[in-house]
């Protein structure tokens, strides 16, 4: 409904109280014709939101606002560790995007006013919202790793987003020599991809059982268990044959001190380990602007109503993917583009007045433990007012599934890849 | 005739609404179809190696869901996919994606 009817309207109506509930009413229907939706993040929850919402409602002013003007993806960032795959081909830019229409603007956010509804960048421009969507990713609980601070990944490297910290772990593995160790240690729940740690760790083995045979993996894991575990522990038995020690935490994994520049490792135990290649993945938190604005607990996520992403401190603001509390759904690239489908369905529904459908949400995390071996897991989920977001059916790769089954898990994992950045990225 | 305007107003504005969640498209067939695209593409046209769904007919995509759910059609990850759906809802994401071309 454009604006110079609902003006003639209220001049129809001339009368005080029949003027009060017909603007009311109108602003409600007639919103949706201009509102503007600022974006935060153009990863796989942010890039999502922005293209459904397009598809939902060509005339929403959408804007994108993500730092780098090509994405690189932390699925398939272990292929690019272990010398499977390019730096090139995990990196999306944001053409389509543009395309259209979205506005995207590489800058970083450095203030919400949620109040003013107002977000300020640091290229020191503010753009107005009606509604605004937050998909930071993550952050690191540096505080709590006792010998290490941020700028110390620049020597040991977490490579848990993607980027120069992919390419840092990569080359450290090339320059370690045979039968050198490689410790990797995988953190404390929650955290992005349950499965990715222990994918790594199986895509190292590969790399190292091809060019530095002699060389052996130790994990110290924060965790007693770690997901798929049973099929990725069968996978390392059989592919890599006493290469990978895996140390839960309550067994001596867990780590209580790092010394940076020796690549020294200090359990609660007591115990000591040196690794010529360590990769600590540190404890998170949601990304540092949903800490910034105010949206995140005490443990560092943010609460949402998990049936539309609406913020549960701030109206009109909306938290999708990694940063946020998404009930039984993982932290996974894959949970981040179902939630910001359904993000972008829950806004133009809202801005429109009308109630939304019953939501549906689905995620499916492949790993390969080779080149030709592919596990996964999958779950489908619903939403209820008393449970929140809750798994209906799914499950994992049989335990017993044999050669064949592996190899065409892994290709579908890499068709999953393709997929998953065309409705992403595309 | 200020409560006839009022009434205009109203019926009016419902008018808008459900035209707009018509325009909108968002309808539970596409909140369960959208899930699918991850996997399978956009609209289910996937350009890797995971089969496109698109334009396959209602009662091929319907038949295959139900017999990935009852363990009948051989899978890797459908059958498990497929368990989290009833009929309907399968019926409603075969109806989608007979419908894209």
């Amino acid at each position: 409904m454009k604006n110079y009817s609902r003006r003639k309207f209220v001049k129809l109506l001339g009368g005080t109280g029949a003027l009060l509930s017909a603007s009311s009413l109108l602003t409600g229907c007639g919103k949706a014709a201009s509102a503007r939706i600022v974006i935060v993040g153009g990863g796989f929850g942010g890039s999502t939101c922005a293209k459904y919402l397009r598809r939902f409602d060509s005339s929403l002013d959408i804007t994108l606002i993500e730092p780098s003007s090509r994405f690189i993806t932390c699925p398939f960032s272990n292929m690019v560790i272990s010398g499977m795959q390019t730096m090139d081909s995990i990196s999306h830019d944001y053409a389509a995007q543009a395309d259209r229409g979205v506005n995207v603007v590489h800058a970083r956010v450095q203030e919400v006013d949620a109040t003013a509804k107002k977000v300020t960048l640091d290229n020191g421009k503010a753009l107005e919202y009606d509604r605004l969507v937050l998909s930071p990713g993550i952050d690191f609980k540096w505080d709590e790793v006792e010998g290490m601070q941020a700028s110390d990944a620049e020597i040991i490297p977490h490579a848990w987003q993607g980027g120069s910290q992919t390419i840092l772990l990569r080359k450290q593995l090339m320059a370690m020599s045979d039968g050198g160790v490689v410790i990797v240690a995988p953190p404390k729940n929650p955290f992005r991809c349950p499965p990715g740690p222990y994918e790594r760790i199986s895509l190292i083995a590969h790399y190292l059982k091809q060019h530095k045979p002699k060389s052996k993996i130790l994990v110290l894991d924060a965790k007693d268990k770690f997901s798929k575990q049973t099929l990725f522990r069968q996978g390392w038995e059989k592919l890599y044959p006493g290469m990978i020690e895996w140390v839960a935490g309550s067994k001596g994994g867990s780590i209580e001190e790092i010394d940076v520049a020796t690549g020294t490792l200090y359990t609660e135990f007591g115990d000591t380990h040196k690794g010529d290649v360590v990769n600590f993945i540190p404890p998170q938190k949601a990304g540092a602007i949903a800490q910034h604005a105010g949206l995140a607990n005490n443990d560092g996520w943010c609460f949402v109503d998990q049936r539309t992403f609406e913020s549960k401190v701030h109206k009109d603001v909306y938290v999708i993917g990694d940063a946020s509390i998404a009930g039984a759904m993982p932290k996974s690239g894959f949970a981040a583009n179902s939630q910001g489908k359904v993000c972008a369905a829950a806004i133009v529904s809202s801005l429109r007045g009308v109630a939304m459908p019953e939501p549906s949400y689905v995620n499916t995390c492949y790993s390969l433990v080779s080149p030709d071996y592919g596990i996964s897991v999958a779950a489908v989920y619903r939403h209820s007012e008393d449970k929140g977001i809750y798994k209906t059916g799914g499950g994992v790769s049989p335990i017993d599934a044999d050669a064949t089954y592996r190899s065409q898990e892994a290709r579908y994992a890499r068709g999953w890849y393709d997929s998953v950045t065309m409705d992403t990225f595309g | 005739m200020k409560y006839l305007l009022i009434f205009t107003v109203f019926s009016f504005c419902s008018v808008v609404h459900v035209s707009d969640a018509l325009a909108a498209g968002i309808t539970r067939a596409v909140m369960l179809s959208n899930s699918c695209a991850a996997c399978h593409g956009t609209d289910g046209k996937s350009p890797g190696a995971i089969p496109a769904i698109h334009g396959k007919s209602s009662q091929f995509i319907s038949q295959s869901l139900r017999e990935f759910r009852e363990g009948k059609r051989p899978a890797t990850v459908m059958g498990r996919h497929a368990s989290g759906y009833t009929d309907e809802e399968i019926q409603l994401i075969a109806d989608y994606f007979s419908g894209q071309r």
